[in-house]
């Protein structure tokens, strides 16, 4: 345990930290609270259009968004973390490399930790707000204890996915001048695959069984299709084991990769 | 107007200063535009219509929104960065010198990585257009201006009612970008389809459904009325409470000091 105890450390600092950004939370809830329910809006005009060809119930879909849009900082990509390119990039990321901690470990935490605290103040009103709203846009719980474990459990996951993912991306700016490229084009490439503009079981049916093996499968698509109850029984169980096994792909490629990265590394002197 | 040029030339002059930083941010406009893009693609995979409206007439209105969006911000930049302005002092510069305040500021910033929506819009009309089977006469050419033209303008009027919010608060209003970027990412289809009050507080609040549902039904044949095509002027009429509330804003301004 012994080991653990500056990762503790580093995440309860980062953790307090984020919270201290209160107002600027709160401004940006107005904003996801209408984006939400715009979205949900347009849902409900596709599925008035044409109930059969929807791929899940209007209330799957009016659960899947605001789940997602309480979780926007556990589930999408694009929310980086900045200083961590900034370190890379200025050379400061030399003075992380002295300190007795490893550093993918590092900024696993610190990554963690700033969309933990994010998620937690964001969360809290959407989902009050979204508990109130009439029939039938409201969010509803539903299909009892075991199912809200296992969708807790999911978003565990599904983070642990999303931040191992992004590791790539941070170690990546070591080998790159500037990073802003390889944010760009993945982060909103990989939000796009993961279902963040439009859920995977609206794709087309022969790119969604190909993404749903992929990392981006194992994102925000398991613990939201869980919550809606789109999934259920067998294939609950398969796609965590699918997150399992891309945590452990995502974070072996990750520690790989860094050291060879870490090998080269020269930094300028000044 | 000769010297906005100048001013022009002289931010294109120096943004290509930086040019790996401006070709990634155009990129990235360009990118997220395009995974919408690609979204409401697969949705009309699945849905033939939404709404009463088709794919090709859900492009147009996603088109002409992006378009009127990305060249008002293009232009209209330094009044979505006033706050900065307001906080640092910099206003106060503007206000001794002899020239117009909503020039100055206009003049201030102009963003030319905004093309990146602008180009991708181009496409997507290119693509949408001649699929439409919209019957051309040269009413429908001009009301399709029309929407664009008068669409950036409304949108360049909400800029100027959020710089003038910043007024009152100095600090930048989030709220606001729900009515700016809300009003190109949830234009890309008719506003009609979000139900009446959506609508309706579109068409008589902020004027953003007088530019793109009312002159889209008269686009696509399915109004004959003239009026429905001339909606867009009326929506420039926003600009009278809008410059009034910047007015306003403007006499009751204190220095925040620098």
């Amino acid at each position: 345990m012994i080991y653990l105890k500056p990762y503790k450390a580093l995440f309860r600092i980062r953790f307090t930290n984020s919270l201290q950004y209160r107002a600027a939370a709160v401004a940006g809830l107005v904003t996801q609270f209408v984006w939400g329910f715009m979205y949900i809006l347009a849902f409900a005009a596709f599925y008035n259009s044409n109930p059969a060809a929807f791929p899940m119930t209007l209330q799957q879909t009016v659960s899947y968004v605001w789940m997602q849009q309480a979780f926007i900082a556990v589930f999408f990509i694009w929310m980086y973390e900045n200083s961590i390119f900034e370190a890379v990039e200025s050379g400061q990321v030399a003075y992380e490399m002295v300190r007795p901690m490893d550093l993918y470990g590092r900024w696993f935490t610190m990554t963690t930790a700033n969309r933990l605290s994010r998620a937690v103040l964001r969360c809290i009103p959407i989902l009050i707000v979204a508990f109130i709203l009439p029939e039938p846009y409201r969010l509803v719980l539903g299909g009892g204890a075991i199912k809200h474990v296992l969708f807790l459990l999911s978003m565990i996951l599904s983070l642990c996915v999303v931040v191992s993912f992004s590791m790539l991306i941070y170690i990546s700016a070591f080998h790159t001048v500037n990073s802003m490229g390889t944010r760009i084009v993945v982060g909103v490439a990989g939000d796009f695959f993961a279902g963040g503009y439009i859920p995977i079981p609206f794709f087309p049916d022969f790119l969604r069984t190909v993404i749903e093996l992929s990392p981006f499968g194992a994102m925000q698509n398991m613990p939201l299709l869980i919550f809606n109850g789109y999934l259920t029984g067998n294939a609950i169980a398969r796609g965590m084991l699918l997150q399992v096994f891309w945590i452990a792909v995502l974070v072996l490629a990750g520690r790989l990769w860094m050291r060879r990265s870490l090998k080269k590394v020269i930094v300028q002197g000044g | 107007m000769k010297l906005y040029m100048k001013y022009f030339s002289m931010h294109l002059k120096s943004q290509m200063q930086y040019k790996t930083s401006f070709l990634f941010t155009t990129l990235g406009q360009f990118l997220v535009a395009f995974a919408t893009f690609i979204s409401i693609s697969f949705l009309f995979m699945r849905f033939d219509s939404v709404g009463g409206f088709s794919y090709e007439e859900v492009l147009i209105c996603f088109a002409v929104m992006m378009m009127a969006f990305s060249s008002s911000e293009l232009i209209g930049r330094g009044f979505d960065r006033f706050p900065v302005l307001l906080g640092n002092g910099a206003f106060d510069r503007v206000l001794v010198r002899p020239r117009n305040v909503v020039f100055q500021v206009l003049a201030s910033q102009v963003d030319f990585s905004r093309l990146g929506r602008f180009v991708q819009a181009v496409a997507i009309l290119i693509y949408a257009l001649p699929r439409s089977g919209i019957d051309w006469t040269f009413g429908r050419v001009l009301t399709l201006i029309l929407m664009i033209a008068c669409g950036a303008f409304v949108f360049f009027v909400l800029f100027v009612v959020y710089a003038a919010f910043s007024f009152f608060t100095i600090e930048g209003l989030e709220f606001m970008n729900v009515l700016t970027d809300g009003g190109r990412e949830h234009g890309r289809f008719p506003f009609s389809i979000y139900g009446d009050g959506v609508l309706r507080f579109l068409t008589y609040i902020v004027p953003l459904a007088l530019v793109q549902y009312y002159p889209l039904l008269y686009l696509v044949g399915r109004e004959d009325n003239v009026l429905y095509a001339l909606t867009p002027l009326l929506a420039m009429l926003f600009a009278v409470p809008g410059y009034a509330f910047f007015r306003f804003g403007l006499n009751r301004y204190k220095s925040t000091g620098s």
